[in-house]
């Protein structure tokens, strides 16, 4: 080790020593401040935070310059049109874009092209329900060929996402929420998946003399 | 060598802190984006661009979704695509619009590249995402950790 290197040492250890020496010296300072005072805080965990997982929406539809995806430092970023401008009465939702998009084009509030030239085009409109049970004793899945063949084309979803046969696909809620099956489109650009939108897919009541069915570790339960 | 390691330490609990502090930012941040919004950025912050961002909100205003997704070929997949600006000024993907006929031209680049340096390609809002275990957070820690 050379010479330079030693000083160096030298310097920085007796850098950190200053900067130990200082934190200590604040510590008793807040000690000594708050003598009066009972000394609590530091006692209690940060963790115990209310609803520690909950991730509120702040903000929603916030304009392009305060959505944090935006760069503030580029002047066309406030030549973007906030959403909420556009929105402005269309039926609301309370998820998503906020906006009931099937509604809105029900209703003729929107008049997106289905062509991207001739905006007298008319879509291919299938309207056919599949009716898919579920197990659980949540309402059964109506899926609505209507809404769909409205926004997009059959080769949108047949094949690569479902083989067009009623039963033919195994679609369950771990496959949607990852993104797969009806979470291709539900959960990024169609209407997400939440508490508020389980009732929009299931849709069918069960027969008022449905049960849960038991599960096999019930039915055999020696302890019973 | 305790000196190296102690250096080695602050260096370590300062880079912790500013990972920790953008980590809190970028939670911050993704909640307030509108639903839907996708971050290109396969290409663009390599080339000293902004990343682009689209809307799909205001886009699905003015086209059903068909005409992107069967016509002209947009797969369902952020950043799947492979949007370069040579395929756009002929005429591809955001170039079968955005040529001065169907909307503005291509000139605009800050229009597009308008999203925050350094923003990975991603969808926004999307409920993947609201899992209390949202599946790119961790993707971009061993990102970072890698640095
Ligand atoms: C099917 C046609 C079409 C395609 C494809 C398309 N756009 Fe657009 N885009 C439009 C139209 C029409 C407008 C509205 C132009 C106007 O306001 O004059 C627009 C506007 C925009 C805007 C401005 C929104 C605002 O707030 O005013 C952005 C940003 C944008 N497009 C980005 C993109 C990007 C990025 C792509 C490719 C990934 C793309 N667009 C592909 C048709 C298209
Ligand atoms: C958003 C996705 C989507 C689109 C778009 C779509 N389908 Fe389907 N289709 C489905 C699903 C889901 C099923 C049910 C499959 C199942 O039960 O396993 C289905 C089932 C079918 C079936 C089988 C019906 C039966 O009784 O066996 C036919 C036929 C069909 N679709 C034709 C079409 C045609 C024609 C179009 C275009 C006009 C179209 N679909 C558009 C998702 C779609
Ligand atoms: C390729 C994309 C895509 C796939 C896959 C898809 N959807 Fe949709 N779905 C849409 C779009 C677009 C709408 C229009 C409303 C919106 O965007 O929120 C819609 C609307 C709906 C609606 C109508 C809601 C209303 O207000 O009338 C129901 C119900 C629905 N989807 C159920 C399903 C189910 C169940 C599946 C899976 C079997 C599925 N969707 C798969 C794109 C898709
Ligand atoms: C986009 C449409 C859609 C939405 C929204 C949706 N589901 Fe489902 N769900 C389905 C489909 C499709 C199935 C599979 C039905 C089958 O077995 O064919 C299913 C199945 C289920 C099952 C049976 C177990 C399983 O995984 O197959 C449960 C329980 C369930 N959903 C609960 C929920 C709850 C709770 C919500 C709201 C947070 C919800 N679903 C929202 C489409 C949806
Ligand atoms: C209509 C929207 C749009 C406009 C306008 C636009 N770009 Fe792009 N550009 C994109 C998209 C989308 C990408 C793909 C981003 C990625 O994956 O990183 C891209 C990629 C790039 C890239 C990196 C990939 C490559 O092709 O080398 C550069 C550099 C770039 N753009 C520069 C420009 C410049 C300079 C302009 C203005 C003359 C411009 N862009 C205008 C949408 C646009
Ligand atoms: C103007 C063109 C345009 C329209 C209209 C459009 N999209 Fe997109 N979509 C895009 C672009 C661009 C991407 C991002 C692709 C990329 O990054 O390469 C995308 C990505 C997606 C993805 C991929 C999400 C993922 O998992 O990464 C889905 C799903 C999607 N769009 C659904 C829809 C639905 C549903 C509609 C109609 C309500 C729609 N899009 C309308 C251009 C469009």
């Amino acid at each position: 080790m050379n010479h330079k290197n030693k000083m160096m040492m030298l310097l920085s250890s007796a850098a950190l020593a200053i900067f130990a020496v200082l934190q200590a010296g604040q510590v008793v300072a807040a000690g000594a401040a708050g003598a009066d005072k009972p000394l609590m805080l530091a006692e209690v965990s940060a963790a115990n935070i209310f609803n520690r997982n909950l991730k509120k929406q702040k903000n929603p539809n916030a304009p392009p310059w305060e959505d944090g995806i935006h760069d503030t430092t580029n002047e066309a970023t406030f030549n973007l049109q906030p959403p909420l401008e556009a929105y402005k009465g269309l039926p609301k939702t309370s998820f998503g874009n906020h906006v009931d998009w099937v509604k809105a084009l029900d209703q003729g509030l929107i008049k997106p092209r289905w062509d991207r030239l001739d905006s007298n085009e008319e879509p291919f409109v299938m309207d056919l329900d599949i009716v898919r049970p579920v197990k659980a004793s949540v309402p059964d899945v109506v899926f609505p060929h209507r809404q769909h063949t409205e926004w997009l084309f059959c080769s949108n979803c047949h094949p690569a996402i479902f083989i067009p046969q009623k039963g033919a696909n195994q679609i369950n809620m771990s496959a949607i929420l990852l993104g797969k099956k009806c979470g291709v489109c539900h959960g990024k650009v169609s209407f997400p998946i939440e508490t508020k939108t389980c009732k929009k897919c299931h849709s069918k009541p069960k027969p008022a003399d449905w049960k849960p069915p038991l599960s096999e570790a019930t039915l055999k339960n020696p302890w019973k | 060598m305790a000196l190296k390691n102690e250096r080695d330490f602050a260096f370590k609990s300062l880079l912790l802190g500013v990972l920790l502090t953008l980590g809190l930012m970028g939670v911050s941040q993704q909640s307030k984006a509108e639903y839907a919004d996708v971050v290109i950025n396969n290409y663009a912050d390599a080339a000293g661009m902004r990343p682009a961002v689209f809307p799909h909100w205001f886009h699905r205003i003015r086209f059903r979704c068909k005409v992107c997704h069967a016509d002209l070929g947009f797969k369902f997949k952020a950043g799947g695509n492979k949007i370069t600006m040579a395929k756009i000024i002929d005429g591809q993907f955001c170039g079968a619009c955005h040529n001065g006929e169907v909307a503005w031209s291509v000139e605009n680049c800050a229009m597009c590249h308008s999203g925050i340096p350094g923003t990975p390609t991603h969808f926004h809002g999307s409920t993947l995402q609201r899992l209390v275990a949202p599946a790119y957070k961790p993707l971009d820690a061993k990102k970072a950790s890698k640095k």
